[in-house]
């Protein structure tokens, strides 16, 4: 049903980017990535690869998913960590896509936006493709775009709370400041509600993981993600209505018979 | 044949009296795999030899276990298959080892983190809910920490060093089974395959899945029972080894590191066990570790057949709590022709591969 939205010149049918950590085992999430539909799934390499390319077997199970792989430099703190982690991803995966994280803060996981604004910028320049992990701050999205990000990944709420959208304003605001820069909600989705809020905001797609991989049956809740996703999609294209304040019969009041 | 198997099986709790049928069984590894397959098949009257390409028995991924006999709190994240394996296997280390200690789990989380502790119990049973005063009543030292607790009374745990020599030892003694190190298995009857991770050349669909673990000894500190921490990123458990010795674990990577125990591994394992109990701040660190489990892609073992070989393997994070029932399903498929199909799945991999060998 969908019409793709295009991320650096490639177009995409599946509006949910799925995670590959937490699974119970690796044959869940082979159940669940099927079950979304997703086209791309993210990996993380930081600790996988232990001194070298330890998480080979892994990995390999991953790349035997036949879906498009994203690494991301999930659990680096600096930019010389996350830089040095998009380039071992870039060998191991064979790809120029990077989830750019540079973790700020230990408690809430959220990003270093200094760090991130500079390792986009490094990251660029060798010519990755950087799908940054962000805030819905404007002023740091417009120095992403400035060097190089051609995506923006704003946090729905702190990684793996399952919050929600914290800040609906915000995210709106971002939405209507960059009409034609492809939006990913990343991070703090926890039920399938969330995820069509953000679609029927106008986000291109959404980036989960925990929620799926730690619900009781991770292949039925992702299912029930990409119903969601598709659901809200449809709502947005449908042009819905506007709130108000008075109610508004549905059936003209007029002639109505007194008694 | 009938008749004689029905015998066999309505029996096998029993040091056998003269075995109906008594092949011959080589099993290949030490591990607790190995060990508790050797230990049913000599229980059943069959003449056992066991080679190990290490120097000692249980040196394998086996050293590294905790040792928990937890049926019920690993079906928060196993299947439920798990859950059945090792409650019969509970009741087989009851039965069979004196160092058994049931006196429960203790799962606690900090109060922040509440909603692990409500997930937890929404997917487990056979626990109860504790408050303040019963969680001071079972384990003194953890009053005044407002941990909130649940308590599965039903569990129970070992030390899997001295469980494993134990084996070792009644084999050796009561059946003249002795271990053959460096030595390659001779002909027999059956092939028991019991090597974990080294089985991939033949098993291909296994992987390795890295653990990490310590061992402290914290004199102030008498914890009677296992105690599992809830934490979203590194959820921990500490299990009594008894004298104040304390086993702490374990880390689940995704890697084939073998033997590379990190920083990053013992800051998150050392701060979580500092945060369950402040005393574990002074205590000595013993030992480290790092092993790497067997596992195939749905995390659940395997008793593959090949002709009279059998592979018994994938117990992944389940050794000790699952390896004495898959030692007598493995029994039941050599000894009785039985079959276990929930355990005996191949890849489409592995099928052509047979194929192709016949």
């Amino acid at each position: 049903m969908d019409t793709p939205f295009e991320v650096y010149g490639e177009p995409l049918s599946s509006r949910l980017l799925l995670g590959t950590a937490q699974y119970p085992s690796p044959a869940i999430l082979a159940d669940a990535v099927r079950a979304s539909g997703a086209q791309i799934v993210t990996v993380s390499l930081r600790r996988e690869s232990g001194g070298g390319r330890a998480g080979q077997d892994f990995w390999a199970l991953i790349q035997g998913l036949g879906v498009k792989v994203l690494p991301n430099t999930a659990g680096c703190h600096s930019v010389a960590e996350a830089v040095a982690t998009a380039q071992m991803a870039r060998e191991v995966f064979d790809t120029d896509w990077i989830k750019l994280e540079v973790i700020g803060e230990e408690d809430t996981l959220q990003p270093d936006v200094f760090g991130l604004v500079e390792a986009a910028g490094i990251l660029t320049r060798e010519g990755f493709k950087v799908f940054p992990y962000t805030t819905e701050d404007l002023v740091v999205a417009e120095r992403l775009l400035e060097v190089g990000c051609q995506v923006l990944m704003p946090w729905g709420a702190p990684i793996g709370s399952g919050r929600g959208l914290n800040n609906p304003y915000g995210l709106r605001a971002m939405r209507a400041h960059f009409p034609d820069v492809p939006l990913v909600v990343d991070a703090g989705i926890g039920v399938p509600s969330h995820a069509a809020q953000a679609m029927e905001m106008g986000y291109d797609a959404i980036l989960l993981n925990t929620a799926v991989a730690m619900a009781g049956d991770p292949v039925a809740m992702a299912r029930a993600f990409a119903l969601a996703i598709e659901a809200g999609t449809l709502a947005r294209r449908a042009d819905p209505m506007e709130p108000r304040d008075m109610a508004r019969p549905s059936t003209p009041v007029l002639g109505r018979a007194f008694t | 044949m009938k008749l004689a198997s029905c015998l066999c099986a309505a029996r096998r709790e029993d040091v056998l009296s003269p075995p109906i049928l008594n092949p011959s069984v080589a099993i290949i590894g030490a591990g607790i795999a190995g060990i508790a397959c050797a230990y049913e098949f000599a229980r059943r009257g069959c003449a056992v030899t066991i080679v190990e390409r290490r120097e000692a028995a249980g040196l394998g991924c086996s050293w590294y276990a905790g040792g928990m006999l937890a049926p019920w709190c690993e079906c928060e994240n196993a299947e439920p298959l798990i859950g059945d394996l090792g409650r019969e296997s509970l009741a087989f280390w009851q039965a069979h080892f004196a160092g058994t200690v049931t006196r429960g789990t203790l799962v606690v989380a900090p109060r922040r983190d509440l909603p692990d502790l409500q997930r937890f119990a929404r997917r487990t049973d056979e626990y109860r809910w504790l408050d303040a005063k019963e969680i001071a009543d079972i384990e003194p030292q953890l009053a005044g920490l407002r941990h909130q607790a649940l308590f599965f009374p039903r569990e129970a745990h070992l030390d899997p060093r001295a469980a494993l020599a134990a084996l070792v030892t009644r084999l050796r003694e009561d059946f003249g089974v002795a271990i053959a190190f460096g030595a390659q298995p001779g002909p027999a009857d059956w092939t028991i395959d019991c090597r974990g991770l080294a089985a991939r050349d033949a098993l291909e669909d296994l992987r390795p899945v890295k653990g990490e673990m310590l061992v402290v000894k914290a004199r102030d500190l008498d914890f009677a029972r296992p105690l599992r921490m809830l934490h979203p990123r590194m959820p921990v458990y500490v299990v009594p080894r008894g004298d104040g010795v304390y086993m702490i674990g374990a880390t689940m990577i995704e890697n084939a590191e073998e033997g590379r125990f990190t920083v990053r591994s013992a800051l998150e394992l050392l701060s979580a066990v500092y945060t369950l109990h402040p005393n574990f701040g002074e205590a000595e660190i013993l030992e480290t570790g790092s092993g790497l489990r067997p596992a195939f892609p749905d995390n659940l073992p395997r008793l593959r057949r090949r002709g009279k070989t059998i592979y018994v393997n994938g117990l992944f994070r389940h050794g000790f709590l699952i390896a004495p029932a898959l030692a007598r399903r493995t029994a039941d498929i050599a000894l009785l022709g039985k079959a276990f199909p929930e355990l005996m799945r191949e890849t489409l991999n592995e099928d052509r591969g047979e194929r192709q060998a016949g």
